[in-house]
């Protein structure tokens, strides 16, 4: 390690701080090191009181997203070699901060328990475990396995041109997950979900930029899934109107 | 000041989560309250990979999954824990199929199951090469829909509050505030997860310190088999990061510098063409036990049979013979892996793997209904040992054992916490109090320390990996307690720099590594006494099996004198040790 790099990272410690500050660091590296080992050899060695999460480093445990030069990241899956000079670090964007990079959950938390992330079924049709699993063939498992992928790291939000405008638009994480429920064959609870996913303007502000896609580090394309909430929500929409008796099959 | 719940769970992994819902099932009018350091679809079940076990096809059987898994544990676990646990086991993998999980499928629509190392037939089942991560997500998904739960995310539990000889709550920091909470409960049940972070060489997550063990073990509730540590034979160099059993299971080969299959030199059978329709073969060669597939690396590599690298010696796992499709549709997760962490693309290149610490088969010691000595305290998980895994844990085993026990461990707590339902509340609150003061007076408030966490931290995992890895001896171990002793007497020289209150994780980091050096010297004086060679457990001065000595579990027991050595008997109901055979 006889080469070192610069690290400017967002420092706010509500107890003693009015304002957030930056503070930089000089570490020593590896060239193989991800962003998240340049942090950790602060922590470790040079200034004990920087506070961030993080946990499995293998990019699915989620903890770690922040800001990297202005790009939501996961840091264990940020590699140096990809960054050249001062590389600058901040808590995701959009997220009350409580203390340097560590952002609260709690809107997302709320947001997800809104959207009925588990199986529903009609009443009396729950199928008792001694008659087995329910069959799912792998083409049923396609329809909604991309969604299943995300692992709530919080980029997407931080991406979201929406959220940061309104931040009571549902946001696209928790809109994927409810559209994992929806369309996995097991489940009948789409029509429960629907206020959440629908009702808010939000879901029809989404331009499709794709900003919430682009960043996601597991390729679960909430944008596809929002556009897929629309046209559903529209075919409901149009099938209430025409034919009311019919209702949503 | 307290809160009260009925049931408080610590750890929101997937034991904690599994029994929080078979609480709320079981009497939905207990309040329920999940204490986790980590927001729970954090917690390191997350990172498991290949699978669960559970004897699902009509050609399988009960019988076969309990002979491998005693087989596989060097006939220490305890056969009624483990005939009970495949019994239990299907109808809780069909029930978490029912809570959504996406479980890789058969054309046909039924669950797919795929080979495992040590199993005699294909019966883990798997979603891709992440299903850790989509059970965890699959139960704290589900968790949400039951009211009674509520949950303390970000609350770090550091010791178990005892008043007339029961459990009767825990206090936790709360990480946002730094207020130190008093929980109070008539029943706890830990699910705190594994220690690997006593090792410097792990697949564990930072958040695996090993929490609940130690404070069941200053409880006064030993610590069972602690010696036992598995190495899991094949992490990615440098960062240890997990290459699943699956890519063998899928017919992935082990290869030395020569290219040459190693593993038929150590006792793991005969190689069959990767080509042949027979391949792999179960119980043999890539699919022996992990114990035994770490210990032949360690013996090839003192032939100069391995591959130096800049992070120690390394072989190869092979998976090029599958071809990128079936690579692509089953194992997509270490394509992933290999290409980002090790700059390797599977499709095209083996991939260098070495040993790594991935699990503990020792933990708080319970029995079948997760219950532990202490009245009130129960156990699930990692955290546990009941014990099915014995000597040596067979892959796909644990995640089944986080829904069956935890499951266990729900219920009995809630039948605990009905008929218990009165408190010592003045009592309890006064030793929260006291909590409270010792965590300001020996950590943020204090003053003029010299030592640096990550420099104990550093020194721990080095004693650990030297002196207690995958062969010890009698030697190696005395050095190791030797050390672990001096870290302790150093720890109280702690150097603390962040004095605040809000999300202090040096502090959070201080606690973890006293919890860790507790657990480090239980597995390093429990290793010092078994003067045998079993599973994982291999001493190169008593290189034998000793089953008429220690067919015996261990337990740690913790003194104001340092740990104290019993031990107690392995239940046997129906299968009286043997050798143990593979590739045969």
């Amino acid at each position: 390690m006889d080469k070192t790099m610069e690290l400017e990272i967002f420092r706010y410690r509500p107890e003693q701080d009015s304002e957030p500050t930056f503070q930089t660091y000089e570490v020593p590296f590896h060239t193989e090191w991800v962003i998240l080992d340049a942090v950790n050899y602060i922590k470790d060695e040079i200034d004990g009181t920087l506070s961030y999460r993080w946990s499995c480093r293998m990019g699915v445990c989620g903890s770690c997203g922040m800001m990297v030069n202005g790009v939501p990241k996961l840091t264990c899956a940020a590699f140096l070699k990809d960054y050249t000079g001062k590389i600058r670090i901040e808590p995701l964007e959009g997220f009350p901060v409580e203390r340097d990079l560590i952002f609260s959950m709690d809107d997302f938390i709320a947001k997800l328990k809104s959207v009925k992330p588990w199986i529903i079924r009609k009443e009396g049709e729950d199928k008792p475990l001694e008659e087995g699993e329910y069959l799912q063939t792998p083409r049923q498992l396609v329809e909604y396995q991309q969604y299943t992928m995300c692992i709530n790291c919080m980029l997407c939000y931080a991406a979201c041109p929406v959220y940061a405008h309104d931040n009571t638009f549902l946001g696209p994480a928790a809109i994927a997950l409810g559209q994992r429920y929806n369309m996995d064959s097991r489940d009948q609870g789409r029509d429960q979900r629907q206020e959440a996913i629908a009702s808010h303007e939000g879901i029809w502000q989404c331009t499709f930029v794709g900003e919430c896609s682009a960043v996601c580090p597991k390729d679960v394309d909430p944008a596809g899934a929002i556009q897929r909430a629309k046209v559903a929500s529209t075919i409901d929409y149009f099938k209430e109107l025409l034919l009311p008796w019919g209702k949503k099959s | 000041m307290s809160v009260r719940h009925d049931v408080v769970i610590v750890g929101g992994g997937g034991a904690g989560l599994r029994a929080a819902i078979a609480i709320a099932e079981t009497n939905p009018s207990l309040s329920v309250a999940v204490v986790s350091k980590v927001y729970p679809m954090r917690s390191h079940t997350v990172a498991a990979e290949g699978g669960a076990a559970a004897v699902i096809k009509d050609n399988d059987s009960l019988e076969d999954h309990f002979r491998d898994t005693v087989g596989g544990s060097d006939w220490l676990a305890d056969q009624d824990a483990v005939e009970l646990f495949v019994n239990e086991a299907p109808a809780e993998m069909i029930q978490l199929e029912h809570w959504g999980c996406p479980w890789s499928r058969e054309p046909d629509g039924t669950v797919a199951v795929r080979p495992f190392g040590g199993m005699n037939i294909e019966r883990t089942w798997f979603a891709s090469d992440k299903t850790g991560f989509h059970m965890l997500h699959a139960l704290y998904q589900t968790s949400l829909k039951y009211s009674p739960i509520v949950s303390y995310d970000e609350s770090f539990a550091t010791k178990i509050l005892v008043e007339n000889g029961r459990c009767q709550g825990v206090s936790a920091l709360d990480l946002r505030t730094g207020k130190v909470e008093t929980i109070l409960a008539s029943a706890l049940i830990l699910c705190t997860g594994g220690a690997g972070r006593v090792f410097p060489f792990t697949t564990n997550g930072a958040i695996n310190t090993g929490d609940g063990m130690a404070m069941a073990y200053r409880a006064g509730v030993p610590l069972k088999d602690m010696e036992f540590i598995q190495y899991h034979p094949t992490g990615l160099p440098g960062t240890g990061i997990l290459i699943t059993e699956a890519s063998r299971g899928e017919g992935g080969i082990l290869v030395n510098k020569d290219g040459y299959r190693y593993l038929q030199d150590y006792d793991l059978g005969k190689p069959v063409q990767v080509t042949d329709p027979e391949h792999p073969v179960k119980k043999s060669m890539e699919l022996g036990p992990r114990d035994r597939l770490s210990q032949a690396f360690v013996k090839e590599m003192e032939r100069g049979r391995t591959i130096p690298g800049p992070h120690g010696d390394f072989v190869l796992l092979d998976l090029r013979h599958l071809g990128e499709k079936k690579i692509d549709k089953k194992l997509p997760f270490v394509r992933e892996l290999a290409k980002n962490y090790a700059g390797i693309d599977p499709v095209y290149e083996p991939i260098p793997v070495r040993p790594v610490i991935h699990y503990i088969m020792g933990g708080v010691d319970t029995d079948t209904d997760s219950a532990t000595s202490l009245l009130g305290l129960f156990a699930a998980g990692e955290v546990a040992c009941v014990s099915i895994n014995g000597a040596n844990r067979l892959g796909s085993n644990s995640l089944t054992e986080l829904l069956v026990f935890g499951a266990r461990a729900g219920r009995a707590a809630a039948i605990f916490a009905t008929q218990n339902p009165d408190l010592d509340v003045e009592a309890l609150e006064k030793q929260g109090a006291d909590e409270q003061d010792r965590i300001a007076r020996d950590f943020i408030r204090k003053e003029g320390g010299t030592e640096r966490i990550a420099t104990l931290r550093r020194e721990m995992n080095e004693t650990m990996e030297s002196g207690a890895g995958i062969y010890r001896s009698e030697r190696s171990l005395r050095d190791t307690c030797d050390k672990l002793m001096e870290l302790r007497q150093r720890f109280s020289n702690l150097l603390i720099e962040d004095r605040s209150l809000t999300f202090n994780t040096e502090l959070t980091s201080a606690l973890e590594l006293d919890f860790m050096l507790d657990v480090a010297l239980a597995i390093g004086q429990s290793a010092l006494a078994r003067t045998e060679s079993r599973g994982s457990h291999q001493r190169t001065d008593h290189p034998d099996r000793d089953d008429e000595n220690f067919l015996k579990h261990s337990l740690a027991f913790h003194t104001d004198d340092g740990v104290r050595i019993g031990y107690k008997d392995v239940v046997i109901t129906k299968w009286p040790p043997q050798e143990r055979v593979y590739g045969k």
